[in-house]
């Protein structure tokens, strides 16, 4: 009897021991990287939410102004216009972006020769500096000297303003902007796509389907979850929008092209507005949240899951 | 049943029509010579578009090597008429750039460094160590993705300048260190990993950490390389924070100097192209070098 109590306790004694060296030893190997990641993260964001309170100009703490700045982002004409210029830019990009990335998957997803050739190329422009792709969009785009004026001008047609028209800049800046990410949604829906097993396009084939009908019913629903993906990754990406329009029009011209992200970076770090642009940043952040939110939900409502 | 049996249990009318779908379907597959070469077909829409998307990076490399007389007649030629290199020298000998490409070298070099270590031990922790707390964490540092860093950028930038950070390339490493998307990649890869061989080394008395060390961490290298070169990539991409964060030239990155560079020498495109190139060349060799780690880890992030 005693010496089962005793193996029962040195059990439980050993469990301990183990369960405790666990504990040391995890914490010890993600303690580091647990601090470093939560202590930038929700530490600035709190103080963010602080800052929102304040009349802070980033060197000295400011006085506690209460919701006033809240109170005067709600009438603030240039917020206005950066949030239409964002949700365009979002409008213009997404859908395009996702059904081209799609079709080049599909084009890619046969037993074609070179495919190793095409991805290479497609990935470069998501992989290289969106800063000096900026600057080198902005020479191709140039009204004077760049080569798509010079193209056009040779096939006939007027030259056109490009970055420096307020009606032309956001959309040129869209189509930069694609070219930049496009890449990317190919390899994430290729991925998808060589996960469709061929049985099941075969199957689909014995049962008379077309190849519309094959791709409305077996490809479209099985890249679903990945579409699902991009979507929010793409929300995200273009709620971030800045490095583009810092290189090419800094926001102009007449603010056609003020993003988000540029206007709190401005209203900071330039007019040193920094409790203002901290609550033009917390807006920006539950408005972002939103719409993930919205996506994720849908997807779930759909029974898309990752 | 075998597809034999179920022909023999289908009625005369419905096997019939099953017949007939078949050699419909087997008539699709193989209709014409046309048909069957329909997957190489796709090039006619590949080859120009992949060339039009690499174009932008073939044509700063020759404008890199044009004067700007050259560049600014209409039209532009397409190709340079001498290796002109003056836009090169003038980057690398008039200006700061030497700088800022090192600059660059240390805070990617120290961002991958310490990704490596610091992001497997904790994804290793998560994904095979039981301590108090870790699945709570794990979600908290998984939830740092979705805040923005327009949102943290602020305060960061007053509690780096009150510790005297502001300025110095220590203010681009530190929040470099480690990052919730490394420790992720490490977590969905270690839980993948066979179990026995860390039992074995745990039996014949290693400890944790030299299990991991000399047993896990060797086994891992196509993950780490994996995350060095995203890492790399990110970090040498990266303009906003060290826009912010870095206000003297000696101490710019790549990007930054690039931006400025890019205002100091308006339409002296020789020059301009120079430096685009040269900012670009890093980052695609570690791609062309890396890139089926490169698309294995994002692809394999999001089925994870």
């Amino acid at each position: 009897m005693a010496t089962t109590l005793d193996e029962a306790a040195i059990a439980r004694d050993a469990n301990r021991r183990i369960r405790r060296s666990g504990n040391i030893a995890g914490w010890a190997f993600a303690g580091p990287s647990v601090v470093i990641v939560l202590g930038l993260s929700f530490i600035p964001m709190i103080w963010a939410a602080y800052l929102s309170l304040t009349d802070s100009n980033l060197v000295s703490p400011g006085h506690f102004i209460g919701f006033a700045n809240y109170a005067a982002l709600a009438k603030d004409p240039l917020l206005r216009q950066a949030f239409t210029n964002t949700f365009l830019l979002a409008v213009m990009y997404l859908p395009i972006g996702l059904a081209a990335g799609l079709a080049v998957a599909i084009l890619l997803n046969r037993k074609i020769k070179l495919i190793g050739f095409y991805r290479t190329c497609f990935l470069v422009p998501f992989v290289a500096s969106t800063a000096a792709e900026g600057i080198l969009f902005g020479f191709i785009f140039d009204p004077n000297f760049g080569i798509v004026n010079a193209g056009l001008q040779a096939v006939g047609l007027p030259r056109q303003g490009f970055l420096q028209d307020p009606s032309q800049a956001l959309a040129v800046l869209a189509i930069v902007y694609f070219w930049t990410q496009f890449g990317f949604n190919i390899v994430i829906y290729l991925a998808a796509l060589q996960d469709i097993p061929q049985e099941v396009l075969e199957a689909a084939s014995i049962d008379g389907a077309g190849r519309w009908a094959k791709f409305w019913h077996v490809t479209l629903p099985t890249v679903r979850p990945v579409t699902i993906f991009l979507l929010v990754w793409g929300l995200i990406d273009v709620f971030q929008f800045f490095d583009l329009v810092y290189t090419t029009t800094r926001g102009g011209p007449l603010n056609s092209t003020l993003t988000l992200v540029y206007y709190i970076w401005e209203l900071a770090f330039n007019f040193f507005t920094a409790g203002y642009g901290a609550a033009v940043a917390y807006v920006l952040f539950f408005t972002s949240l939103i719409a993930i939110i919205a996506v994720l939900a849908y997807g779930r409502r759909r029974r898309i899951t990752l | 049943m075998t597809g034999e049996q179920t022909l023999q249990a289908m009625p005369e009318a419905d096997l019939t029509l099953h017949r007939a779908r078949i050699a419909e379907a087997d008539r699709r597959m193989h209709r014409s010579g046309w048909r069957r070469r329909l997957p190489q077909r796709g090039h006619l829409v590949l080859m120009p578009l992949s060339i039009i998307v690499v174009m932008p990076f073939v044509w700063m490399i020759l404008t890199s090597f044009m004067t700007d007389t050259e560049i600014n007649t209409i039209p532009p030629p397409l190709w340079p008429r001498h290796l002109y290199t003056g836009g090169y020298s003038t980057v690398l000998a008039s200006s700061d750039f030497p700088y800022w490409f090192l600059n660059s070298l240390i805070v990617s070099g120290a961002a991958v460094l310490a990704q490596l270590i610091l992001c497997s031990l904790a994804g290793y922790a998560f994904a095979r160590i039981q301590f108090r707390g870790s699945t709570v964490m794990l979600i908290l540092v998984l939830a740092t993705a979705l805040i923005p860093i327009q949102l943290t950028v602020i305060p960061t930038f007053v509690i780096f300048h009150d510790i005297g950070l502001i300025n110095t390339l220590g203010a681009l490493i530190l929040p470099q260190l480690t990052s919730a998307l490394g420790i992720y990649l490490m977590y969905a890869f270690f839980q993948s990993f066979p179990r026995e061989l860390e039992e074995a080394g745990r039996i014949d008395g290693c400890s944790r950490l030299q299990v991991f060390w000399k047993i896990v961490l060797p086994l891992a290298k196509p993950a780490l390389a994996a995350l060095g070169i995203i890492t790399f990539i990110y970090a040498w991409n990266d303009l906003f924070w060290p826009l912010i964060a870095i206000t003297s030239s000696h101490t710019f990155t790549v990007q930054v100097g690039l931006t400025t560079f890019q205002g100091e020498h308006i339409t002296h495109w020789s020059a301009i192209t120079a430096a685009t190139t040269l900012t670009t060349v890093p980052v695609l060799l570690v791609f062309l070098i890396g890139q089926r780690r490169f698309i294995q880890a994002i692809t394999g992030a999001v089925k994870g």
